[in-house]
């Protein structure tokens, strides 16, 4: 026995010094969620998902890149192109990423107090938020390994099938755009973490979470469409000035969904090319000539919208915090 | 004289206007096993969760250890183990992956975690069950395997919140033995919480008793029966022989306060007494020459004096002491 204590001396110096509960949890969560069903079921989802839309995509290329040899930025249309309805790897990552999130968050909290767990957990020598930073932070890690793992297989095959490699541009631009995921899909985690802090049943909060999530993809576009026709409604022979105040309601409403502001993002640091996502009237693109843009200045066109996004991960994982930092232990 | 293991002032808390804990002041001493009795609601719960750090006394304080548990709640939480009121594991995972979980958590790592998880395991008896996931655990099992994980840490003090709840009688005999030999070996001190008396009292050094939020009663089991104007003891004899040397001969037991005859047989007899007469009773009786046919010890006795300190009948089916 003292023995025993004595061997528990070293951890408890650690201890004192700095919390390491939360990498004990967080390991414990990877491990958990390496070996469950859901993720099985959802890498299958996804990895087919993927490589389904790079063949397509590649195929299509290849004629494009026959046709014009001087396409711009050619190894990223493999993430970008969506020929004949096949949509594009971006598309699918940008619809999937939420489902992700929300599938590891869902039921951080409310599924240790279904089990039983959580009051023998908080018991152990560990700061109670450990247990809400561990979670964070292994349901996060093993998104974000998913879809690096992905996201590589899809540039490998695109090196593949096309037979070029990509420049060190285009890899800076898919680094940053696998960050933008990254921060996506924190915001969805933190998002259905919150909900397993306030509702008791892991079912609802995943209900909850999954709403949400369908609202802001399939209806932003239509809610928004309605209420910027109230606001600003455009009669039938509308002045240029009538139909621009009407999109700028729209884009400025639609950008308060983290989806739209993601997509933004997503297809300028994509798309060389594009210089803005503001409006642009055809005046201010005729006689543009068309040059691809450098990673930093694509940065800095969606600067606000990565701004914003992790903005909105770290409100709702900081209200999902203090809920659960005020909440009382027992059911 | 050491400082005692827990030492609270005052501890209360409210939540708005209900009162869950009311002004308590306890004191255990170091190595003792102590019962915290009291119906469902009475604040038991709370107290535990105030004792580690887990919830905010409004009012009052608590020592654990000589340690403040509401700044200092790490240290606390260390070497204190506690097995939480129907205790959850993670149900995918084996008896022994559980323990592993909780040793990391508490920095032990490795082989001398090994070691010290078998030896644990091998303690509460689940050897066998180890390696198997706990979803297949029945409720005696998973009370046994939250003392281990409670010992892990190898605690100074131990608390267990209703560990006999909702387990069979052979498993709550287990559960009993098993706290009793971990107060033994380890000179821990155990704060156990119960509302089933009968249960429990056979394990318990001093008993609190617990109603409304407030401590109604304290001390040993036989005290609190005195005081009560309870018998602490209530023996059911049948003894062949002249009944009247019988009756004198029971009258003369110490501590006796009532010898009835029992109606159905005139050989038996009921005997209320204070403390514990069984073996006064047995000498008295060979040295009369009489011979002692039936000796029964009623456990009725303790049901009274929780229903007196409660003034509220036990659940139907609670049942009677298995002794």
């Amino acid at each position: 026995m003292n023995a025993a204590r004595r061997a528990v001396a070293p951890g408890v110096a650690g201890v004192r010094e700095r919390s390491i509960g939360w990498r004990v949890i967080a390991a414990k969560e990877v491990a958990d969620h390496l070996l469950s069903t859901r993720f099985a079921v959802l890498l299958l989802l996804v990895a087919l998902a993927a490589v389904g839309s790079v063949y397509a995509a590649s195929g299509g290329i290849r004629e494009i890149a026959e046709r014009a040899q001087e396409a711009p930025s050619l190894f990223l249309q493999v993430f970008t192109a969506a020929p004949e309805r096949v949509p594009s790897f971006l598309t699918l990552v940008g619809f999937l990423a939420p489902l992700l999130g929300v599938a590891f968050g869902f039921d951080a909290v409310n599924g240790e107090r279904a089990q039983r767990t959580l009051p023998r957990l908080v018991a152990q020598p560990i700061r109670r938020d450990d247990v809400i930073n561990g979670k964070f932070v292994g349901g996060l890690a093993v998104i974000v390994a998913v879809l690096t793992a992905l996201t590589l297989i899809v540039a490998g095959l695109g090196i593949v099938r096309l037979g070029i490699t990509p420049t060190a541009d285009e890899a800076g631009r898919l680094l940053a755009w696998l960050v933008l995921t990254a921060v996506y899909v924190g915001f969805w985690l933190a998002f259905a973490t919150l909900w397993s802090v306030v509702l008791r049943r892991a079912a609802t909060s995943a209900l909850v979470s999954i709403s949400v999530w369908l609202v802001l993809t399939l209806f932003t576009g239509f809610l928004v469409g309605l209420v910027a026709d109230a606001v600003a409604p455009v009669p039938d022979s509308p002045t240029v000035e009538e139909v621009l105040r009407n999109a700028r309601v729209q884009q400025w409403l639609g950008r308060l969904s983290p989806a739209v502001l993601y997509e933004e993002a997503t297809v300028v640091l994509l798309n060389p090319q594009i210089r803005t996502v503001g409006i642009v009237l055809p005046r201010q693109v005729d006689q543009a000539i068309p040059s691809p843009l450098p990673l930093d200045q694509s940065l800095l066109v969606v600067w606000p919208q990565i701004v914003g996004l992790a903005a909105l991960c770290v409100v709702c994982f900081a209200a999902a915090y203090v809920l659960f930092m005020r909440q009382e232990i027992r059911a | 004289m050491e400082e005692p293991a827990v030492v609270t002032r005052g501890l209360t808390k409210r939540y708005g206007d209900l009162v869950a804990v009311d002004h308590l002041d306890l004191e255990l001493h170091r190595g003792e096993i102590f019962g915290l009795l009291g119906p469902n609601g009475a604040g038991k719960t709370t107290t535990i969760l105030m004792l580690l750090g887990l919830t905010e006394p409004t009012e009052g304080e608590a020592r654990v250890l000589g340690l403040d548990p509401t700044r200092r709640p790490l240290e606390v939480k260390r070497r204190v183990g506690y097995v939480p009121d129907a205790v959850g594991f993670y149900d995918q995972m084996t008896g022994r992956q559980n323990l592993r979980f909780t040793a990391r958590l508490n920095g032990l790592n490795g082989f001398a975690a090994e070691e010290r998880i078998a030896s644990l395991l091998e303690q509460v008896g689940l050897s066998d069950a180890a390696d198997d996931p706990v979803e297949t655990y029945s409720r005696g099992m998973r009370q046994r395997l939250g003392i281990a994980d409670a010992l892990v840490k190898d605690p100074e003090v131990l608390i267990l919140d209703e560990p006999t709840v909702a387990i069979d009688p052979e498993g709550v005999a287990e559960v009993l033995e098993l706290i009793r030999r971990v107060s033994r070996e380890r000179g821990a001190t155990v704060l156990l919480s119960s509302h089933l008396l009968h249960q429990v009292r056979t394990v318990c050094d001093r008993v609190g008793i617990f109603a409304a939020g407030r401590l109604v009663a304290l001390g040993r089991v036989d005290e609190l029966a005195a005081r009560a104007g309870v018998a602490a003891t209530t023996l059911e004899v049948a003894v062949d022989g002249d009944p009247a040397r019988v009756e004198e001969a029971l009258r003369a037991l110490p501590g006796v306060r009532a010898v009835e005859r029992d109606g159905r047989d005139p050989r038996r007899w009921v005997v209320a007494a204070d403390g514990d007469p069984r073996p006064a009773l047995v000498r008295a009786l060979a040295e009369r020459g009489l011979v002692l046919l039936h000796l029964e010890r009623r456990e009725e006795e303790l049901d009274a004096l929780y229903r007196r300190y409660f003034r509220e009948a036990e659940p139907a089916g609670a049942g009677r002491g298995t002794r």
